[in-house]
């Protein structure tokens, strides 16, 4: 386990470093430069010494490789709008961003999953069927608008949740933005749930189980739902990365302090270093939870072995 | 008759009597709630939005020139003047006196000696002079740097030939000398928190950041970075009795849909209307009372490059004037949420005539200017553009028909934000749309067409012109406000005639402010600025 561990580490690498240049490489050839966010009056000299001064004068390649010895003793660099380390940037919004997103999948989770299970039990009944609806309406409905139906009703009509903002970081303020994170995952997850019971369902091992006469409830918790939890969990996994990209939209919406609304403001105002920092963090955070996925598709399934 | 007068009650009968009693009464209670509606009440929050942007971009406001970081500034920081939306116009504040002398070139400030910081140190002259030598590092490229930049010596130690602003002097604690380099109202150079006086020294630790210390009326509590910031009332503000609120707080929130949702359920006390949301509120019964706008000094115009061939010609530049319905776009699509510009003064401008004329919807008399400029068929065009709707794409898509009915032809590119500020910057377009400052400064907002105004500063459109640069030059000179305010009129007039741009239209903000807000300034500058110390919240508040 420790030498798959270490193995798929040094995989991240190339994986971050890929990331890391397309990024620069981005970045250095979309027009606009800070220089026009900072100042609408800068004295030309006064920019170009800012400019030499931000290192934006020297060579792509000289750039770059100055960002990754940098990027080699963990310093991501200094805010251009800022001017503060990136790295404190980042820290002050990663817990929010965590906190929306784990939610979201929890939610999305303990509703989604159970949802697939019962459909596929009974395919083709009522509970099916509405769950179906449920999973394609999750699916097709823009963040922006549930967003802000979800902060009607539950907000100005119910009166029960705020509408906005992060105020202490409690479930309170929580609820709603991981609620409209969390709609689009459930949706998904049942539906992918549903096909994967569906499909365990008509396989050979479950028929045997069957004929040697185990009772349905020991079939589906010991054969069914174990086999299907290994699909699940690749799903989570990669939906991690979705969630990441779009807690944007909605941490724009509720006002939530997280990475996402950073990077927004980052890109806009051609602040490059945070978009690197915020990036590389969305990017080490995807990697990191697949890297758990793998270990847990061990837990799971005996059968799988890491050699 | 005395017995006349004392049968009346009599007369009416004792039901009357009291109805009479009751409106008495009602009247009397009416008028007292009224007094006491009208007196500042002590205490509450104050829960503003700054709806421009996911985020405040530092807490050194010296860093920023976003609107967006100003909402907070102004109540944790203040500058040598401030703007007086009563008045329209700067007012000393952190001077008690100014005094001009050698021709109107030096001001001698009397400052406050009742200016403490948040960190309890009394603010002395030490900390106007650390402060704009500050802002004139030329390593950092501060915005604040354009306005210090009229004090004597202040480009020199911009450029790192000077280590100390030779114009400035202190004379003791608290008095401060300033020469400047042009006959010109300091008020309107040093009123904007881009020039917001630091403790000195203590400014340039690295916690200031983390923790600023100003002279404002409301002092640092907490900052939820993409969230919030809260501020606390400052016990040891300088104006008595002021300020009226414990508490503000200043919430992101860049969504106008959401904001909307929020002031509704009254989680916060203004918020900032676009188009659609002002004509929504106007047709609200709920909610037209609380709406409260203000001509702001941007113009919103279409620039055209001189250097292409085409616009070189007055004659098409005046054509496009007449070739486009402003009023429709106006009406239609801004929502009437603009007022239509005629020159490039805005309407809150001092020299703003009220006797001029927008150019007409007249695309016969277009066409003719256009066949007189030797361009029957017309010509094509590139217009660079944002997305922003009120002075982007949107517009730009309802105009394209109406020159295409004078034969012009319209090629859109489309770009961000940022990116039209570098295009507009570096003169890299054949014509674009934007939203510039036109004031508060009338003379500063022309400079921008003076021929020794660079075009990145503001001279966007190259404008060469000896003639307009004499009328301007001469009001520069003069000492005589009214001649002054003639002359600064006849250069407006000149613009018109000129045509370097379509003028399109003057932005009118709007913000729905909740009926327990008391104390809105309507500031022609930036609504959202506010004076938060004139701000009260009555007791049918939630916040508390």
């Amino acid at each position: 386990m420790l030498s798959f561990l270490i193995r798929r580490l040094l995989q991240t690498i190339p994986t971050v470093l890929a990331v890391v240049l397309l990024v620069f490489v981005l970045f250095s050839v979309v027009p606009g430069s800070i220089a026009s966010t900072i100042s609408d009056d800068v004295d030309p000299q006064v920019e170009l010494r800012l400019k030499q001064q931000l290192g934006l004068n020297d060579p792509i390649h000289v750039r770059f490789g100055k960002y990754i010895a940098r990027l080699a003793t963990g310093d991501f660099g200094t805010s251009f709008r800022t001017r503060e380390p990136v790295t404190s940037m980042i820290a002050k919004r990663a817990w929010p961003t965590l906190q929306l997103i784990f939610t979201a999948m929890a939610f999305s989770v303990l509703l989604g999953v159970p949802l697939g299970f019962i459909a596929a039990l009974r395919p083709g009944g009522l509970v099916d069927t509405a769950a179906m609806i449920v999973a394609v309406t999750g699916l097709s409905i823009a963040k922006f608008w549930l967003g802000l139906m979800i902060m009607y009703v539950f907000a100005l009509k119910l009166g029960w949740l705020p509408s906005f903002g992060y105020g202490d970081g409690s479930l309170k303020y929580l609820l709603l933005p991981a609620l409209t994170l969390g709609v689009s995952p459930m949706a998904l997850f049942a539906r992918t749930t549903r096909a994967a019971v569906l499909e365990i369902m008509t396989a050979d091992f479950v028929r045997t189980a069957r004929s040697k006469g185990m009772s349905e409830t020991r079939v589906v918790k010991w054969h069914v739902m174990r086999n299907a939890l290994v699909i699940i969990l690749t799903t989570v996994g990669l939906q991690f990365g979705g969630l990441m990209g779009q807690a944007v939209v909605v941490e724009k919406l509720f006002s939530w302090p997280g990475i996402g609304s950073l990077l927004v403001d980052s890109v806009l105002q051609r602040d490059i270093p945070a978009v690197q920092g915020s990036i590389l963090m969305v990017v080490l955070a995807f990697l990191a939870i697949n890297l758990l996925v793998d270990v847990l598709y061990g837990v799971i399934d005996p059968r799988i072995r890491y050699a | 008759m005395i017995k006349s007068l004392i049968g009346i009650p009599a007369l009416m009968g004792d039901h009357m009597m009291f109805r009479m009693t009751v409106i008495v009464a009602a009247m009397a209670l009416a008028l007292a709630g009224s007094a006491q509606a009208q007196t500042p009440r002590k205490g509450g929050t104050i829960r503003m939005t700054a709806p421009y942007g996911s985020s405040f971009t530092s807490l050194d406001i010296h860093t920023t020139q976003r609107a967006q970081d100003e909402i907070y500034a102004k109540a944790l920081h203040r500058s040598l003047y401030t703007w007086d939306s009563a008045e329209g116009k700067p007012v000393p504040e952190l001077a008690k006196e100014v005094v001009v002398s050698g021709g109107g070139l030096v001001q001698t400030f009397k400052l406050r000696d009742d200016a403490y910081f948040h960190n309890g140190r009394k603010m002395t002259a030490d900390d106007l002079i650390w402060t704009y030598n500050r802002i004139m590092d030329g390593t950092k490229a501060y915005p604040g740097a354009r306005y210090v930049r009229i004090i004597e010596g202040a480009a020199a130690v911009e450029k790192g030939q000077a280590k100390e602003i030779s114009g400035l002097k202190k004379i003791d604690d608290f008095t401060l000398e300033m020469k400047l380099t042009e006959k010109v109202d300091p008020g309107f150079y040093f009123f904007t928190a881009l020039t917001s006086i630091y403790p000195a020294d203590e400014g340039a630790k690295d916690s200031f950041i983390q923790h600023p210390i100003g002279l404002g009326p409301f002092k640092f509590v907490e900052h939820v970075p993409g969230s919030r910031i809260v501020l606390e009332r400052w016990e040891k503000f300088y104006k008595p009795g002021k300020p009226y609120a414990d508490k503000v707080i200043v919430s992101i929130m860049g969504e106008a849909a959401a904001r909307d949702v929020a002031f509704r359920n009254k989680e916060i006390d203004t918020s900032v209307l676009g188009p659609a949301q002002y004509v929504a509120y106007l047709a609200d019964p709920n909610l037209k009372d609380t709406i409260v706008d203000v001509a702001e000094v941007f113009t919103r115009y279409m620039g055209m490059n001189p250097s292409f061939k085409p616009f070189a010609d007055k004659r098409v530049r005046q054509a496009i004037n007449y070739a486009i319905d402003s009023d429709l776009i106006i009406n239609k699509l801004v929502k009437g949420k603009a007022y239509r510009a005629t020159s490039w003064l805005p309407l809150t401008s001092p020299a703003y005539d009220k006797t001029m004329k927008p150019y007409p919807y007249d695309p016969a008399k277009a066409k003719q200017l256009l066949t007189d400029a030797g361009y029957p068929s017309g010509f094509e065009f590139e217009w660079t553009t944002s997305q922003n709707e009120s002075w982007g794409l949107p517009i730009v898509s309802a105009v394209i028909p109406m020159l295409d009915k004078v034969g012009i032809k319209v090629k859109v590119k489309q770009v961000e934000t940022a990116v039209l500020a570098e295009v507009v910057r570096t003169g890299d377009y054949q014509a674009f749309i934007y939203s510039q400052q036109s004031g508060p400064d009338p003379l500063a907002a022309l400079k921008c067409f003076h021929s020794s105004t660079p075009q990145p500063a503001c001279n966007y459109m190259n404008f060469r012109n000896p003639d307009f640069d004499k009328i301007l030059d001469e009001a520069g000179q003069t000492d005589d406000s009214a001649k002054r305010n003639q002359l600064l009129q006849k250069a407006n007039a000149f613009l018109y005639e000129e045509a370097p741009v379509w003028f399109f239209n003057y932005n009118k903000a709007v913000m729905a402010v909740q009926p327990w807000l008391h104390g809105i300034q309507k500031n022609p500058t930036e609504l959202t600025h506010q004076n938060t110390e004139e701000l009260w919240v009555d007791d049918t508040s939630p916040a508390k």
